[in-house]
């Protein structure tokens, strides 16, 4: 027997301390106040929160510390931080300010080795790898920094495979193809990462309808789902999405 | 009424404080021993790895300290894991007030266990009737087999415990601080208890 639930994870991308959507990485859009969203949230029983610094990484711009505070003073539920995570440093500071875990991408690419320091330091459980990659026209699953923009010459598969051994307590998977597609989630991809790790697998990129989160995990058999616009512009409000999933069968905190 | 959270170098601590505040609940962070024994709540919270808190406690005799509470005492995830005998963390011997052996998550489920769990027979005065069958925030690799002193059971892959209770000494595998409003409540009950 096994309660663990399936969890629902808004995302929220930050950019100068606001909100903000874009479709595939670009049209940025403004999403509104970060504490405010979070907070609405968790009162609707959003599982665990991520904010994203989608600013920090190419303008090499630290985290906003005070944002980090001011979340973990108002909710009550784990979230994660990343944007801009590149050192030791940099985590312990967000971990001062009350982020559960961080979330590194870029960085990782960069120097794969920060990932086994990370986990040394503060434990698997705190270090979430996020990866961005794209289905080409060969067929294999590519790997991408900065937001999307610098393909790096990695595959998938082998990627989440090396930051798993190298300490890593969660992938938090972008498939960029279906990411503000609202078509769905890389389902069958993500099925086949999920069979190749021993940690936790986040689903992210395509949530337009309630039966995509259901697919992400009945098809995808993912551990949790991500999603950013359907919640930000309450496309699908959370209760509605938890009800729905719960009479398919499937098991979440309500 | 005064509350003391332990200060060592537990990674929860932050949030812990923030859980209480929100609660309202004016709150100390100390390691120093007379005001951690003079409070009238003690939380003993606990993120990290167990060997190397234990030496961190012993260092500082805080081990001492908190086996010699009288008050109502809240041992939070790594706390509580300490509050038992032996941890196969580190083949750590630990506080030994629950006479109970951690070990490793032996089951074909992804290690760490981590996310909202359901809480099963549930038991007083740290839980109430309502928080039967609600779900709460783990995150875990180690655990306490269910035993005497189990308040309360989850599931994954095999029971264990979720949370432990023996005279005043109460202890949670699960994040109060971080579970919503279930977690909010579990933390007033504490707060809340008859000495």
């Amino acid at each position: 027997m096994n309660n663990l639930a399936k969890r629902i994870i808004p995302c929220l991308d930050i950019r100068d301390g606001r909100t903000v959507k874009g479709i595939n990485f670009v049209d940025i859009r403004d999403a509104g106040d970060p504490v405010e969203l979070a907070q609405r949230y968790s009162q609707q029983g959003a599982d665990e929160l991520v904010f994203l610094d989608i600013t920090a990484s190419h303008e090499k711009r630290k985290l906003l510390k005070e944002l980090v505070e001011k979340v973990a003073a108002t909710i009550s539920i784990p979230f994660t931080v990343g944007g801009g995570v590149s050192e030791l440093e940099d985590a312990d500071v967000l971990l001062s300010a009350g982020a559960d875990k961080i979330s590194v991408n870029s960085a990782a690419i960069l120097n794969p080795s920060l990932i086994d320091h990370l986990a040394q330091q503060f434990g698997s459980q705190f270090v979430v790898v996020a990866i961005d990659a794209r289905l080409e026209e060969n067929g294999t699953w590519q790997v991408y920094r900065n937001g999307g923009r610098i393909p790096v010459g990695l595959e998938l598969f082998a990627w989440a495979r090396e930051m798993q051994e190298r300490g890593a307590g969660e992938i938090l998977w972008t498939s960029m193809n279906h990411d503000g597609t609202q078509h769905g989630f890389a389902n069958e991809t993500l099925s086949e990462l999920g069979k190749q790790l021993s940690i936790p697998l986040i689903a992210s990129g395509g949530a337009g309808k309630p039966e995509h989160f259901a697919d992400a995990f009945t098809v995808g058999n993912a551990d949790a789902a991500l999603a950013a616009s359907v919640f930000h512009y309450d496309t699908i409000p959370i209760p509605v999405l938890k009800a729905y999933l719960a009479k398919q069968g499937i098991n979440v905190r309500r | 009424m005064k509350t003391t959270i332990i200060k060592y170098n537990a990674g929860n601590i932050k949030s812990v404080s923030n859980a209480l505040t929100r609660l309202g609940m004016q709150h100390a962070i100390t390691d120093n021993p007379e005001e951690i024994r003079s409070s009238d709540r003690v939380i003993f919270p606990g993120v990290g790895e167990a060997s190397t808190t234990m030496a961190y406690l012993k260092e500082r005799k805080l081990d001492i300290l908190i086996k010699e509470l009288t008050q109502p005492v809240l041992g939070i995830c790594l706390g509580m894991q300490l509050m038992c005998n032996h941890s196969e963390e580190g083949d750590t011997p630990c506080l030994g007030i629950f006479d109970i052996p951690v070990v490793k998550f032996r089951v074909d489920h992804k290690i760490p266990h981590m996310g909202w769990n359901s809480l099963e027979q549930v038991k007083n005065p740290l839980f109430d009737s309502s928080i039967e069958g609600k779900y709460v925030y783990f995150v875990h690799s180690y655990y306490a087999p269910a035993a005497p002193e189990t308040a309360a059971i989850s599931h994954y892959g095999i029971p264990f415990s979720a949370a432990l209770q023996k005279d005043n000494f109460f202890a949670t595998q699960f994040h109060p601080e971080k579970s919503g409003d279930v977690g909010e409540k579990i933390l007033r009950n504490f707060l809340n208890l008859q000495t």
